[in-house]
C-alpha cells in the first residue's frame, strides 16, 4: 500500500481530536485522538464497554461528543444532522445489519444513492425525463455494485428472508452506492462463521484496494483485525490505550493487560 | 449478539408492508380494471352512477391514507379532517366566489398538502399508536371547527352549504351524474399514476425506508422529518382533492358528515384493500360503501352486527385483504398457465 503511505505525511482523511463524550456521570470516551488516511484501514478494537460503539456513534453524528472535534477532510463534522453525513463521503454499516427488510434487494441498494441524487415529489409524480435519466444511472450504478458484491441472483428478492452472511453483503453493498470515501464498519464480523470471516476479510482488502476507500473496522474479532488493519486503535474505559501497526498494538503490555487481565486484578 | 444494544436499529417496522414490486397491477389486469370503470356508466341507472362516482372519491381518499400508512408507515385516523378542508374548500369557493368547480381541485389539493404538512411537523415527535391518538385528535376537532361563528358566513355553520351540481362542458349529450362520474374517473387516474410513479421514484423509496428502519434511511442521507412530513402532506393533499370532488358529487357540506367516522371507514377501507397495495384502495372503497348497504338487507335492525360480522370474516379469511386474493388469483392462473 505504497499510496497509504504516501498519504502518511498529508493531511488525514479524518481526524479524530481529543473527543469526550459523557452520559450523565458516566464518561463513556475521555479525550480520544487519532487520525486516518487515505487508503488505510483502521480497526478500533477494545473490549465490551472500552467505548467503540460510542466513538462510532460520534462519527455518524448519533451522539454529540461533549467536547472536542471530529474533522472530515479539514472540515468538521459536528454542526451537520446525521442525514447529512452520507454526502460528504461518510458511508456505513449497521452491527446487526440494518436493512429496509420489506423492499428488494435492488431497492435498497438504490436507497443508497440517494445522497447523491436529487429529486422533488412533483418531479418524482410526473416521471419527467431527467428523472427518468437519472433513475437510469443510479440502476446502472446499482447493477454494477450488485455484480461487484455478487448480489444478482438476488437482485428481486425481499431482503427480510436472506441468509445473514447475504444481508451483510446487501449492506455492504448499500454504504458503497452512497459513494463513500470513508467506510465505517461495525462489527461486519459478528454473527459470522469462520469462514464467511475469512471471505470477508478479502472483500474489505477488495473494497480498499479496488474502489479507493478507507476503512475503519470496529471489530472484537481480533483475527480480522490483525490480518487486514493496516493500524490499530485500541481503546479501553474511553480511552486510547495504545496505537501503531497490528503487531505493535498485540505486543503492547496494557492491551494484553485489558483482554487478559493482569495478576494483580 | 447482542441484540439489546442495537434494539433501536433492528426494531421491526410497525407495518407489515408489501414489497414494491407487488404494489401494483400489471398492464394487463389495469387495462381490464380501466375498461369496467370507462363501460360501467353506460349500463347502469343513475343511482348507481352517483354510488360509482363515490367509490372512485373514497377510492382516491384510501389510497391517500395508503400512501402515508403504506408508503411512509405513518398511522393517520384524522383523514376525515383533511377531507373535510377539501369539501369546505370547494364548496365555499364554488358558492361565495362562483369559482369553477375544476378550478377548486387544485387549490383545495394545494391547500390541504400544506395543511398536513404542517400537521406533519409536530407529529414528527410522535410514531406508531401515539401519531393515530393525535390524528384522532384533529377528527374529532375538525366538525366543531367548521361549525365555529365567525367562519358562519363562509361555511353556513351547522346548516352548512348546498353546491351546485355542474352541467357536463361542451354540450355533451349526458347526463350530470354520468360527466361527473367520467370527470371523477379522469382525476383518480391522473392521481394514481401520480401515486405509482411517486412511490417508485426515489422520494418514494425514501418513504419506504424510513418506514422500515428509520436510523438507517438516515445514515443513507435520507432527511426522515423532512419525508415524513412530505408523506403527511401528499396524503393530505390528495384526500383535499377526494373531499373537493365528494362535495360537488353529494352537493353538500355540513359539519357532520366529516366526523371521526370518516377516518375509520377509510382506515378500514385501507386495511380490507391491503396496506402498501395502491389497487386495493378501490377494494377497500367498495367495502365500505356497499357492505354497509348489504348488511342492512340483510336484516334492518342488526346491519351494524351484520357489517361487523361480515368485516370479521374478511379480517378473518384474508387478512392482507384484497392482495392477497389478487396474489392467490395471480398464482392459480399461473398454475392454469403451466398445464
Amino acid at each position: 500500500m505504497t499510496q497509504a503511505q504516501l498519504a502518511q505525511g498529508q493531511d488525514p482523511l479524518l481526524a479524530v481530536r481529543d473527543v469526550s463524550v459523557v452520559f450523565g456521570g458516566i464518561v463513556a470516551l475521555n479525550g480520544v485522538s487519532f487520525n486516518m488516511h487515505k487508503g488505510q484501514v483502521l480497526g478500533l478494537i477494545g473490549p465490551n464497554g472500552a467505548g467503540k460503539t460510542t466513538l462510532f456513534n460520534c462519527l455518524s453524528r448519533l451522539y454529540q461528543p461533549s467536547s472536542g472535534d471530529i474533522l472530515m477532510e479539514g472540515q468538521s463534522i459536528l454542526k451537520r444532522p446525521p442525514h447529512r453525513i452520507a454526502e460528504i463521503g461518510i458511508g456505513r454499516t449497521f452491527q446487526n445489519v440494518a436493512l429496509f427488510a420489506n423492499l428488494s434487494v435492488m431497492d435498497n441498494v438504490r436507497i443508497g444513492a440517494h445522497s447523491k441524487t436529487s429529486s422533488d415529489i412533483i418531479s418524482d409524480s410526473l416521471r419527467l425525463a431527467w428523472v427518468r435519466r437519472s433513475e437510469v444511472a443510479v440502476n446502472k450504478k446499482v447493477h454494477e455494485l450488485l455484480a461487484y458484491l455478487d448480489l444478482e441472483d438476488v437482485a428481486h428478492t425481499t431482503v427480510a428472508g436472506l441468509p445473514f452472511g447475504t444481508q451483510k453483503r446487501v449492506e455492504l453493498a448499500r454504504a458503497l452506492a452512497t459513494d463513500p470515501k470513508i467506510l465505517l464498519l461495525d462489527e461486519p464480523a459478528g454473527g459470522l462463521n469462520h469462514e464467511e470471516v475469512h471471505v470477508l476479510g478479502d472483500l474489505i482488502r477488495r473494497i480498499r484496494n479496488e474502489r479507493h476507500v478507507t476503512v475503519l473496522l470496529v471489530e472484537h474479532h481480533m483475527g480480522l483485525v490483525m490480518s487486514i488493519a493496516d493500524h490499530v486503535v485500541a481503546l479501553n474505559f474511553g480511552r486510547k490505550l495504545a496505537e501503531g501497526t497490528p503487531a505493535q498494538v498485540q505486543a503492547d503490555p496494557d492491551v494484553i493487560k485489558a483482554y487478559l487481565g493482569s495478576k494483580d486484578q | 449478539m447482542s441484540a439489546a444494544v442495537e434494539e433501536v436499529v433492528t426494531e421491526a417496522p410497525a407495518v407489515e408492508a408489501v414489497p414494491k414490486r407487488a404494489m401494483t397491477l400489471g398492464t394487463g389486469t389495469s387495462l381490464v380494471v380501466l375498461a369496467l370503470l370507462i363501460l360501467a356508466p353506460l349500463v347502469v341507472k343513475n343511482f348507481v352512477i352517483f354510488q360509482l362516482t363515490m367509490l372512485l372519491v373514497y377510492g382516491l381518499a384510501v389510497l391517500a391514507l395508503n400512501i402515508l400508512t403504506g408508503g411512509s408507515g405513518q398511522f393517520s385516523l384524522g383523514q376525515s379532517a383533511f377531507y373535510a378542508v377539501g369539501a369546505y374548500t370547494s364548496a365555499v369557493l364554488m358558492e361565495q366566489y362562483n369559482v369553477n368547480y375544476a378550478l377548486t381541485l387544485p387549490i383545495s389539493g394545494i391547500l390541504c398538502f400544506a395543511v398536513g404538512f404542517l400537521f406533519g411537523q409536530p407529529a414528527l415527535r410522535l410514531s406508531g399508536v401515539y401519531l393515530a391518538l393525535a390524528t384522532f385528535a384533529l377528527a374529532t376537532a375538525m366538525p366543531q371547527l367548521l361549525k365555529l361563528n365567525f367562519l358562519e358566513p363562509w361555511t353556513g355553520g351547522v346548516q352548512g352549504l348546498v353546491v351546485t351540481k355542474p352541467d357536463a362542458p361542451f354540450g355533451l349529450p349526458m347526463s350530470q351524474d354520468m360527466w361527473l362520474y367520467y370527470f371523477t374517473l379522469a382525476i383518480t387516474i391522473a392521481i394514481y399514476v401520480g401515486a405509482v410513479n411517486l412511490l417508485r421514484s426515489r422520494s418514494g423509496r425514501a418513504f419506504m425506508a424510513i418506514r422500515d428502519n428509520e436510523i438507517a434511511a438516515s445514515a443513507m442521507g435520507i432527511d426522515v422529518a423532512l419525508y415524513k412530513t412530505l408523506a403527511f402532506g401528499v396524503s393530505a393533499g390528495i384526500t383535499g382533492i377526494a373531499g373537493s370532488l365528494g362535495a360537488i358529487v353529494v352537493q353538500f357540506v355540513a359539519p357532520d358528515s366529516y366526523t371521526i367516522g370518516l377516518a375509520i371507514q377509510l382506515f378500514l377501507g385501507m386495511v380490507v384493500g391491503g396496506v402498501g397495495w395502491l389497487p386495493g384502495s378501490i377494494v377497500g372503497a367498495a367495502f365500505i360503501i356497499f357492505v354497509p348497504n348489504m348488511a342492512e338487507n340483510i336484516s334492518k335492525g342488526l346491519s351494524g352486527a351484520v357489517f361487523g360480522v361480515l368485516l370479521f370474516l374478511v379480517i378473518f379469511v384474508v387478512p392482507h385483504g384484497a392482495r392477497q386474493v389478487a396474489i392467490f388469483c395471480q398464482q392459480t392462473v399461473a398454475k392454469f398457465r403451466k398445464r
